[in-house]
């Protein structure tokens, strides 16, 4: 950290860029309220904030796909307007998202070339050299006949920086670009970054995960509810600070406890096959145990089979085959409700994609389980009072904060959503709980909600089964930790005594010592 | 200065009437232009209209007998759009279900009317629901693409009608007329007063209560709603889409076969030749324009009647041309839609500091 702080002082002090004033209204709330923004010259320049605070909406004013309503931004001084993501790239701004927008069939010099042909006529060896250069120069190892299908989340991160380099842009923004990757990942990426500011391009990094904010930024400008809170040198600041200027106040976050977990097997999947989208397996012979009172992690890069297992556990894909059984009892091939009624409730990572409708009210979500029986219907008829008085307790045990029960879910913030989720999914008292990625996107209070129901959960008594990106998390709640790898677990580790170095070994493929890859 | 178009930020209740009021206004503008052009008295039409359809007792009632079988037709499509099922084979169910009330009304003339009433009816309810339980099927277990299917049909059925009506239908009395005999007065809707009002708007406006009383209160109700917002939430929560989608198509589609029931029983009282006149394709837009609510529906519908009934009534009194009634009714319809717009966006106009 200190040889950053050097670099700080040594940054040339003239702005690059400076956004003044910016306010952009969106219905029913304020999306940026009077920001300002400023980017010097070789900085790496850390967006951090909450979700919903803002950073994004700043953001995408800054790469010109949205307009502000008022306030002003200068490039060089001089007052810039971007009409569309084009106009601003013409300046030089360019936007990696989080998903990325490559196209999957075609070359990375394709992609790296699409709607920036010089001229009509392709002079591919021309291009791919230039390509080349590129990434020498950067170290950014892609071979540019590659085609994206075929490459990691890293390399197409890294095909999406030299989309933005060919296109000269000075300013690199990049959305919550870690989410994605392995802990080696993320170093090479780290190292990336630091060969483009000292090349003087700047970087925005928008993320709201502290350490590494403290690690690679210059500079931190914290959002707070559509509002800067503040923008510091990390090399003036600590973690804890910038913990307590996103949240407005000191949060430590739950952890568990060392209660050992039971003895009996709550739920067992015994050499579980699932085939995926494309015909291919997604799950191949994965077989594991989850006692009651256990939280299990599962920890891996997305897209390696934790959607899949999922929902197979849910009754949503169909099972190849293998076994499920709850307490001895065999619940393979059931469809959701069985399984629900049987005692496993879901957490689905996509909240308003599966387990919210967007457009119903708060009280038709939360009937979303039970609405087919007593007490929510009674014949043909739905029961307006039970649901009513269903959804008022609901609300008031779990604070959660809703215009009104009438009102569409779609506009409630992801920490509301969440609880309206988990209240909804444990009002029936399941025997097992299988939450996706309950904690992505979510601001730190809603994360300390999420980490201590799952908590009071495991004391209850029932079998939690997490599958989580955040590896800290994973080994905050976990009793033990599982990893899986192209749809095979790699291993099961015990969470008291795995390291992150370890688990993010076996999440790249790797499970020997001397670093073999065993698939 | 620069013209953009933005999401609105809050809905206020006066912005829908005053949306519909300047679209209509516009379009009347609009429609005064072409008609000075035509050198058609455009104050008068404009007031012909109005009288024509709303302004006397046999106008109402005339926009009343055009409202009925709009009216069903936009409910049964309404509750298919509702689960994401886009059945535009309303015209096809609508003759279907008119055959199969024909035929019922054909085989047995001596049947008493409280025997052949509900029968006509049940079997018209079963030709629609036939023809949208096929398109349903071939949904729910092949995925097969409902609009081309539904829309394919239509021609089927307008075809098997016509069929029925050049060939073994035609009436042997009938000097060569492609249309079937005058079917006994034992199967004709009772009307109401003087006017041609019949039975149909009873049906209509149960069917409306219910449909309402179905999606609010009812657990299919909820089920359709929960399927037609997303179908990834309705297969967590249980729900068996797979049947579901054909439930509704048979209702929707039956819906659709009582509405020509209505017309055969209320109005013509014999097939022919053109029995269809393209209801089915109208309803789409009604349907939408209520936005798939059933009480709106019927609103939708009588003002869409009137428009209809006012275009016939320029056309005879003042002799102008079917070009400039159906004219106007589309200039009134494109505003009208146009105006949808602004009902979620507004202008704003900003200045450019380049």
């Amino acid at each position: 950290m200190t040889s950053h702080s050097e670099e700080a002082m040594e940054l040339n002090e003239a702005c690059l860029l400076e956004m003044k004033g910016i306010i952009k209204r969106f219905p029913g709330i304020v999306a940026n309220d009077d920001v300002s923004f400023s980017l010097k010259e070789g900085e790496i320049h850390a967006l951090l904030g909450e979700n919903g605070a803002g950073k994004s909406t700043l953001m995408s004013i800054l790469a010109g796909l949205y307009l502000p309503d008022e306030g002003q931004i200068l490039l060089d001084g001089a007052p810039v307007f971007f009409q569309s993501p084009r106009d601003a790239l013409k300046k030089g701004i360019g936007m990696i998202y989080q998903h990325f927008m490559l196209v999957e069939a075609h070359t990375v010099a394709e992609n790296i070339i699409l709607g920036e042909e010089k001229s009509c006529i392709l002079n591919k060896s021309s291009i791919e050299e230039e390509i080349r250069c590129l990434s020498d120069d950067y170290q950014l190892s892609v071979k540019a006949d590659a085609k994206i299908w075929q490459l990691s989340v890293g390399e197409q991160q890294r095909v999406e920086i030299l989309k933005a380099l060919y296109r000269k842009a000075r300013i690199l923004i990049m959305d919550e670009p870690t989410a994605v990757l392995t802990p080696m990942e993320i170093r090479e990426l780290f190292r990336t970054l630091r060969l483009l500011t000292e090349a003087g391009n700047a970087i925005v990094f928008i993320s709201h995960k502290l350490d590494e904010v403290m690690e690679i930024a210059h500079r931190v400008t914290v959002m707070k509810s559509g509002r800067v809170a503040g923008t510091v040198a990390t090399s003036e600041t600590s973690a804890e600070h910038l913990a307590h200027m996103m949240v407005g106040r000191d949060i430590t976050l739950s952890r568990k406890t060392g209660e050992e977990p039971g003895e009996q097997a709550a739920i067992s999947v015994q050499s579980l096959c699932v085939k995926g989208e494309k015909g291919i397996p997604a799950l191949s012979e994965v077989s594991f145990e989850i006692r009651k009172g256990e939280i299990l992690g599962l920890a891996g890069v997305a897209g390696n089979g934790q959607k899949e297992l999922a929902a197979a556990m849910n009754g949503l894909v169909k099972i190849q085959s293998g076994t499920i059984s709850l307490l001895g009892q065999d619940v393979t091939d059931r469809n959701s409700r069985e399984l629900y009624e049987k005692g496993i409730a879901f957490i689905p990572e996509d909240r308003l994609g599966t387990g919210l409708v967007p457009n119903l009210d708060v009280e038709d979500n939360m009937i979303l389980r039970g609405y087919w029986r007593a007490p929510f219907s009674k014949g043909p008829f739905l029961q307006k009072n039970a649901i009513a008085d269903f959804s008022s307790r609901l609300i008031e045990e779990y604070s959660i904060k809703v215009p009104s029960r009438s009102s569409p879910v779609k506009s409630l913030s992801g920490g509301n959503l969440q609880k309206i989720l988990f209240s909804r999914e444990l009002a029936s008292e399941p025997m097992v709980l299988v939450a996706v990625h309950p904690t992505r996107g979510l601001d730190i209070g809603a994360v300390e909600f999420v980490r201590q129901k799952l908590l009071s959960e495991k004391k209850r008594g029932a079998a939690v089964f997490l599958i989580s990106e955040d590896l800290e998390e994973l080994l905050d709640l976990s009793d033990r930790v599982a990893v899986i790898f192209k749809g095979r677990f790699m291993g099961i580790r015990d969470a008291r005594t795995a390291t992150i170095d370890e688990i993010g070994l076996l999440m790249s493929g790797v499970c020997s010592e001397r670093g073999e890859p065993c698939v | 200065m620069r013209l953009r178009l933005e999401k609105r930020l809050d809905d206020r209740w006066w912005i829908k009437p005053l949306v519909a009021l300047v679209s209509l206004m516009l379009a009347l503008i609009a429609g005064a232009l072409v008609m000075e052009c035509a050198s058609i008295p455009y104050y008068k039409a404009y007031i012909l209209m109005l009288e024509g359809a709303f302004g006397s007792v046999y106008g109402l009632s005339e926009t009343v007998v055009k409202a009925i079988p709009l009216m069903m037709l936009s409910l049964g499509i309404g509750i298919a759009f509702r689960m994401l099922l886009w059945n535009i084979g309303a015209e096809g169910q609508y003759c279907m279900g008119a055959v199969f009330s024909c035929a019922v009304a054909l085989a047995f003339p001596d049947f008493p009317m409280a025997v052949m009433i509900p029968l006509m009816i049940i079997a018209g309810f079963l030709g629609g629901a036939l023809w949208g339980a096929i398109a349903g099927a071939l949904k729910a277990f092949f995925d097969t693409n409902e609009i081309i299917t539904t829309l394919m049909m239509n021609y089927v059925a307008i075809y098997f009608l016509e069929f029925l009506v050049y060939g073994p239908w035609k009436d042997p009395t009938g000097y060569k007329f492609p249309m079937t005999a005058m079917l006994s007065p034992s199967s004709h809707f009772q009307q109401f007063g003087n006017t041609r009002i019949h039975l149909g708007i009873v049906i209509a406006l149960v069917l409306m209560t219910l449909f309402h009383i179905i999606l609010t209160r009812t657990r299919w109700g909820y089920e359709i709603r929960v399927a037609g917002e997303n179908r990834e939430a309705a297969r967590y929560a249980g729900i068996n889409i797979t049947r579901n989608i054909i439930l509704v198509m048979i209702i929707s589609g039956g819906i659709a076969g009582l509405a020509g029931t209505c017309e055969l029983a209320g109005i013509q009282h014999r097939l022919q030749h053109g029995f269809d006149l393209g209801y089915g394709y109208t309803a789409i837009i009604i349907a939408w324009l209520a936005r798939l609510n059933p009480i709106s529906t019927a609103i939708v519908s009588f003002f869409f009647a009137g428009l209809i009934v006012s275009g016939d009534h320029l056309q005879m009194s003042l002799g102008v041309g079917s070009g400039i009634a159906e004219m106007i009714q589309g200039i009134i319809l494109f505003f009208v839609l146009a105006g949808e717009l602004f009902l979620n966006y507004r202008l704003t106009f900003r200045k450019d500091r380049r």
